[in-house]
């Protein structure tokens, strides 16, 4: 019953002073809607990350010259289709791994032209990486052999230089080359800004030509299982560093990578809502402080509660709830403002958001959290006024 | 009259700290409150009139000497038990009336009983019995800027006695009201007093108010001088 009361009298005083109340609750609005918003758009950019890396295939190891780390600088490659075929006894055969080579190039059909990504690659590679071709074929083991000039292309790149034409069996130039298209690749769309459809696959040989190298930038092997990873992981590096004695290599499983993106962008996240818990706490000691004016304005009511039986801890509770409804219905605003804004993030760019229960839950304690730590020493100082002393303010 | 008194101070004083100063507001007074008492308090202006009332309402502590409320030393109480007594056998009536604006008279005069923890349903049903018996039945929705001057002081009359205390403490009730209006509101404690039983201190500047009381409690720099 008393605690209803308190209820009852912590809602009133809101509503008597509303625009005051909606003042304050401003700051944890802000607060709460900043937190929610970067939160989802750090957890949105990790799940689209993970469902990318996930989505290349399984039980994938990519063997790459030099260290695998965020800001060296690549190494030329010292590996030729020689290492290719050496790893591919390694790994099983020649069906379980694919090489590549790229470089950025301009396509041409007509008078349609693209600057894109071109991939010079083995016939296994739909295998190894799971991708699915809406026309023709892919590049074919003879292709590879031959270094037949043929391409593969990926849908945005046919819809430039293609329109609606269905452009199996027609010509193209890559780099002034010659080339004769054989397929398409399945549209795959955008993902944290990239356009996963701008690129065209040739034989790994037809692009060693173009380019004049003799290059291999890097390998993909496809393990049996999960369990062989590790021990063909040690084998191929072995055998790599063995046959280019001063080079470096790394082979990364897809795991490795996941935890490498995900720490990177975990810690994003985290300084994100750090940020912008900073400005809940500026909320909260905005809270603090009007909590404050609010016992100074209210001062002869607690002196008249305390006269007619209210104890110490009656009159605290009491502000205590005014001040974590007043945080905990500013972090609801918040909340409904920052999931709006997220949505609104996701649809109006390429920054992916997803709402997690745990990131709703979290505003809301978090919110109420601040109204108690906030709330607690104007609502104490209510609750220890001297009845006397506040029955006589004027 | 031999009953046990409703409220007892022996040898009591009360010093406010001023500045590491000690003012003596009560330099030794010995007063007992019994069951139907109607005692007036008079006094001048700094005499310690109303320091006396908040002793004898639990609402402050002595410096010295014994004060039992209901039969109970305040010295042994703690807080809490001193706030649940003043809940249950007093009752306060101030010269401002000190009512909660934005509430209504019955809510206003039902607020003791939600310290007692009493039913919201038997709250309202108490209330308004009591604002029946202080004649405003009529206005138990009016909140108090919607109410006159005396109006308002027998709403905080009615919250003085919705939990059925035993002392009621007034403190200059009519200080705020006009001469009319403040002979209707003493006229109605001295009706409840007679009716109901409930002993009454009022503070008045009044000689024939005092008059009318049964005991007159006379008092100069912090001690009773008849
Ligand atoms: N909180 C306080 N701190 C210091 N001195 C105080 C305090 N409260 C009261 N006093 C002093 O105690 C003395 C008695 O005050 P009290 O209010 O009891 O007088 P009173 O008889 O009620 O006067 P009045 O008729 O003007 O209401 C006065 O000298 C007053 O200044
Ligand atoms: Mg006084």
């Amino acid at each position: 019953m008393r605690f209803a009361e308190a209820w009852r009298v912590a809602l009133d005083a809101l509503r008597a002073n509303r625009l005051r109340s909606g003042l304050t609750m401003l700051g944890v609005v802000i607060g709460v809607a900043a937190v929610v918003v970067l939160v989802a758009i750090g957890t949105g950019a990790k799940q689209e990350v993970e469902s990318q890396v996930q989505g290349l295939g399984s039980n994938l190891l990519l063997v790459v010259p030099g260290k695998v780390s965020f800001g060296n600088a690549p190494t030329v490659s010292p590996m030729t289709m020689t290492d290719v075929d050496t790893v591919a006894r390694i790994a099983g055969g020649r069906d379980r791994l694919t090489a590549t080579l790229s470089s950025g190039e301009t396509v041409r059909a007509g008078v349609n032209s693209k600057f894109t990504s071109v991939l010079g690659v083995l016939e296994t590679t739909p295998t190894v990486f799971t991708r699915a071709l809406a026309q023709g074929t892919y590049v074919s083991r003879s292709d590879v052999d031959t270094g037949r000039r043929v391409a593969v292309l990926g849908y945005g790149v046919a819809q430039k230089l293609f329109g609606d034409r269905d452009p199996v069996g027609l010509q193209m130039d890559v780099a002034g080359v010659r080339f004769r298209v054989v397929g398409v690749f399945a549209k795959l769309g955008q993902s944290l800004g990239v356009d996963r459809d701008d690129e065209v696959h040739i034989p790994i040989t037809a692009a060693q030509r173009l380019l004049g190298t003799a290059r291999v930038d890097a390998l993909a092997i496809k393990a049996a299982d999960a369990t062989r990873l590790d021990l063909l992981s040690a084998q191929v590096t072995g055998e790599l560093t063995h046959r280019h004695p001063g080079t470096e290599f790394s082979a990364v499983t897809q795991d490795q990578i996941l935890g490498v993106l995900g720490k990177v962008l975990g810690v994003l996240t985290g300084v994100l809502a750090a940020i912008a818990g900073v400005s809940l706490l500026v909320g909260g000691v905005g809270v603090s402080n009007i909590m404050l004016v609010s016992v100074r304005e209210r001062t002869r009511e607690i002196g008249l509660r305390k006269a007619v039986g209210a104890r110490t801890r009656d009159v605290t509770v009491q502000f205590l709830i005014e001040a974590v409804l007043l945080t905990t219905i500013g972090g609801i605003t918040g909340l409904a403002l920052g999931i709006g804004a997220a949505y609104l993030v996701a649809a109006l760019s390429p920054v992916p958001a997803a709402i997690t229960w745990w990131a709703i839950t979290l505003a809301f304690g978090v919110s109420a959290a601040v109204g108690i730590i906030f709330g607690v020493v104007p609502a104490q100082r209510a609750g220890r006024l001297d009845p006397v002393i506040a029955l006589r303010t004027e | 009259m031999s009953q046990a008194p409703a409220v007892e101070a022996v040898d009591v004083t009360r010093e406010y700290q001023l500045g590491g100063v000690a003012v003596p507001a009560l330099r030794g007074v010995s007063v007992t409150i019994r069951p139907g008492d109607y005692a007036a308090v008079l006094g001048p202006s700094g005499s310690g009139k109303s320091t006396l009332m908040h002793l004898l309402g639990g609402l402050d502590r002595p410096t010295s000497g014994t004060l039992r409320i209901a039969g109970r030393d305040v010295r042994e109480l703690s807080a809490t038990e001193l706030a649940g007594l003043r809940n249950r056998t007093i009752g306060f009536v101030f010269q401002s009336f000190h009512l909660l604006a934005r509430t209504s008279a019955v809510d206003n005069v039902a607020l003791p009983l939600v310290y007692a923890g009493v039913r919201a349903g038997e709250r309202r049903r108490r209330a308004e019995e009591l604002l029946d018996r202080v004649g405003l039945g009529h206005r138990l929705r009016h909140r108090p800027g919607q109410l006159s001057g005396g109006e308002q002081q027998r709403v905080a009359i009615a919250r003085a006695l919705v939990t059925g205390p035993s002392l009621l403490l007034a403190d200059e009730p009519t200080g705020n009201l006009d001469s009319a209006t403040g002979a209707e509101v003493l006229g109605l404690l001295e009706q409840l007093n007679r009716e109901s039983g409930v002993a009454v201190v009022v503070v008045t500047h009044d000689r024939d108010v005092a008059a009318r009381a049964s005991r007159q409690i006379r008092m100069r720099d912090g001690l009773v001088v008849a």
